[in-house]
């Protein structure tokens, strides 16, 4: 199957070693052949039918190493049509080398026009982070994941683990938060922080930091996630609940950035990345969400507490 | 700023490769035509034709050769190169007993039927640095095969086939019978098609053993033979050969051979075992692309010690076996901690800063 291109598609970018024929001359539409794409789609309907539950699939190798957006990538090649628009994001921003890598592959092997704006994607992947701006109904969401599994940090057997869920056992989580608490006045996990979804099943959220982790809940869009090397797939349908593990006593929280704002756009609202400006320590702050942070200052900049709507309290 | 952040990703994407190609290629000598890389580094396209688990000597020996010699990354090529090929159809099942051999041992017994065979090996060759092949002498070496196939007997014809020596045991009842593994019974699992899942079956632990990276497979192999674990191998019969794959044309039903591949076997005895019925040797079973003898006895070994039934050792534990033998999965994951992960540190340093602060004596806490 190869669909014609659209003529609003930008081409794909030139590389510097084609002389002849367009690489994807070698390659079929999206590059996994259409067998494996059926078998993809397949395992996602069933993620999406049971929120939170990791399926497993015969994950493909790509021609990026296991642990650097297999996963997510499957996700993005099966499900990415002629007429869609690519965002993908590492770390929040579109320009990261591994964001840049992605895109051109997915450029090379399907012809999509990709953008850097939240809202003109019909389709983002990303590494770590999910987009400061609320996603639309029509968008999706799909997630690079290292480890799916969130009891893995205290279950090393894969047997066990898929027992426990089975189950609902989650009673080992919930002591190990316990613990923490006893030992540090703290939750120890920053990042990749367990959530409940559907008040069901335990998730691995991917490790986005826990600032992110609300916008997951009652969400408008349909989040995917997918671990190449642990070869599962799980899914947030929309209005989906969300929960993040915690205690009556003891509430989630998210990381906070003690008033600072961002030194380009001056939000105070937004996921901020610390950077160190010198030897002697200095800092400075700036959105983690570098598409965002542009289209702000593009703006003139925010006033005020200005942030994108939908930040954690 | 870092490499992250900063605008102009691509360019520094492509001028990295390009290095890489400077570091390959930038030298005086002559570049490197990949057959040369099939012939003379054959061992090497071995490897990585069954660790990137496709048999393609042409295309390992390009692999390898756009890897700049990493048998990782070119099996790691290889690999991505199969996804895109579409599974048309399955091979019909492979007696080795009709294998056309080059080398076949057993260090069970003294002589078997059929005699052992050395082949090319260079087991019982002194590793000395050889300066002659600083600057071989083409018309030399040549001179010395033609020799070699002069003087020495060579067996002709062929034997068919010759005799399994674990066969031989297992005719006198000394060996354990044919075994399936726990889980899907007699059906065969396909860990390309489909995740692992635990118990794996029998074929399902085979294929992942076979796909194997070798330095690997042996790191758990010899923790076994060391001591922790308990497999206590004996070589029953060690064999690199061909072995022709025929396949059943699905319109006319007739079966065609389609190639030969070439295969290290290794049948290796264990230890007495039987907890029901009469005392036997127990055996593991190893087979992977190519010749290489390391993977092939190191995969055996850890097909035995993963039949126990109450593992003990990391080697003897399936799951540790099975998830962490894949050199392609490992490699990637080891390296993705090269990637960014300053959002993800940025939490961890939020709840340590503030553990830090609930921390500290009242007395420094500004009031």
């Amino acid at each position: 199957m190869k669909p014609s291109m659209p003529s609003k598609a930008i081409p794909p970018p030139a590389d510097w070693r084609d002389s002849g024929p367009p690489a994807r001359g070698h390659y079929s539409y999206a590059f996994l052949d259409e067998g494996a794409k059926r078998e993809i789609r397949r395992k996602m309907l069933k993620a999406v039918a049971i929120p939170g539950c990791q399926v497993p699939f015969g994950s493909r190798e790509m021609p990026i190493a296991r642990g650097w957006g297999t996963g997510g990538l499957q996700l993005t090649l099966a499900l990415i049509g002629p007429d869609d628009v690519l965002k993908v994001i590492d770390q929040g921003s579109d320009d990261s080398v591994n964001a840049v890598n992605i895109k051109k592959f997915v450029s090379r092997v399907t012809g999509v026009a990709v953008t850097t704006d939240t809202r003109a994607a019909s389709l983002i992947q990303t590494r770590h982070r999910v987009p400061e701006e609320p996603l639309q109904p029509h968008q999706l969401l799909i997630f690079q994941v290292p480890i799916p599994e969130p009891l893995r940090l205290v279950e090393p057997s894969e047997r066990e683990t898929r027992r426990m869920h089975a189950e609902a056992d989650y009673s080992r989580m919930w002591l190990y938060l316990y613990e923490d608490i006893v030992k540090f006045n703290e939750i120890t996990v920053g990042a990749r922080y367990p959530v409940l979804v559907n008040r069901r099943h335990l998730m691995d959220p991917s490790p986005i930091p826990r600032w992110d982790v609300a916008k997951l809940n009652q969400g408008q869009a349909l989040c995917l996630f997918c671990a190449g090397r642990e070869k599962r797939i799980y899914a947030v349908p929309p209005h989906t609940e969300v929960e993040p593990l915690s205690f009556d006593d003891f509430a989630f929280r998210a990381e906070g950035f003690g008033g600072r704002r961002c030194g380009r756009c001056g939000s105070t609202a937004t996921y901020l990345d610390e950077v160190i400006d010198d030897a002697g320590g200095g800092r400075s702050y700036s959105c983690s969400d570098t598409a965002y942070c542009e289209k702000i200052r593009r703006r003139g900049g925010a006033r005020g507490a200005d942030g994108p709507g939908e930040g954690p309290a | 700023m870092g490499y992250v952040a900063v605008k102009g990703g691509a360019a520094a994407i492509e001028n990295a490769e390009k290095f890489s190609l400077a570091r390959r290629a930038g030298g005086a000598s002559a570049l490197l035509k990949p057959e040369q890389i099939r012939e003379q580094l054959h061992l090497a396209v071995d490897r990585v034709m069954g660790e990137g688990s496709l048999y393609a000597p042409d295309l390992a020996a390009l692999a390898f050769k756009q890897a700049a010699g990493d048998t990782f990354e070119a099996a790691f090529i290889l690999r991505s190169y199969r996804t895109t090929l579409p599974r048309l159809g399955y091979s019909e099942p492979i007696a080795t007993s009709g294998m056309r051999v080059i080398r076949r041992i057993s260090a069970a017994f003294k002589e078997i039927p059929g005699g052992q065979i050395l082949g090319p090996t260079p087991d019982y060759t002194l590793r000395l640095l050889d300066f002659e092949l600083q600057d071989e002498s083409a018309s030399r070496t040549r001179q010395r095969i033609r020799q070699l196939l002069q003087e020495v007997q060579l067996l002709d014809p062929l034997p068919e086939r010759f005799p399994k020596v674990v066969e031989m045991l297992r005719r006198e009842g000394l060996l354990v019978r044919h075994r399936h593994g726990s889980g899907d019974g007699d059906g065969l699992v396909d860990i390309t098609r489909q995740a692992l899942s635990f118990p794996a079956a029998r074929s399902a632990q085979l294929q992942t053993l076979a796909r194997g990276e070798t330095g690997g497979l042996l790191a758990l192999a010899y923790s076994n033979m060391r001591g922790y674990g308990s497999v206590h191998p004996v070589i029953g019969e060690l064999r690199v050969g061909f072995l022709p794959v025929s396949y059943k044309n699905p319109g006319s039903g007739s079966v065609e051979c389609i190639g030969e591949i070439q295969v290290t076997e290794a049948e290796v005895i264990s230890r007495i075992a039987g907890a029901e019925g009469p005392a036997v040797f127990s055996l593991g079973y190893g087979l992977c692309f190519g010749h290489n003898e390391t993977k092939a006895i190191a995969m055996a070994v850890l097909d035995r010690a993963m039949a126990c039934e109450e593992p003990v050792a990391p080697s003897e534990d399936q799951e540790f076996v099975l998830t962490h033998v894949d050199g392609i999965e490992s490699m990637g994951f080891c390296n993705h901690y090269k990637l960014p992960h300053y959002v993800t540190f940025q939490s961890e340093l939020d709840r340590l800063r503030n553990i830090q602060i609930g921390q500290r004596p009242p007395e420094d806490t500004p009031s």
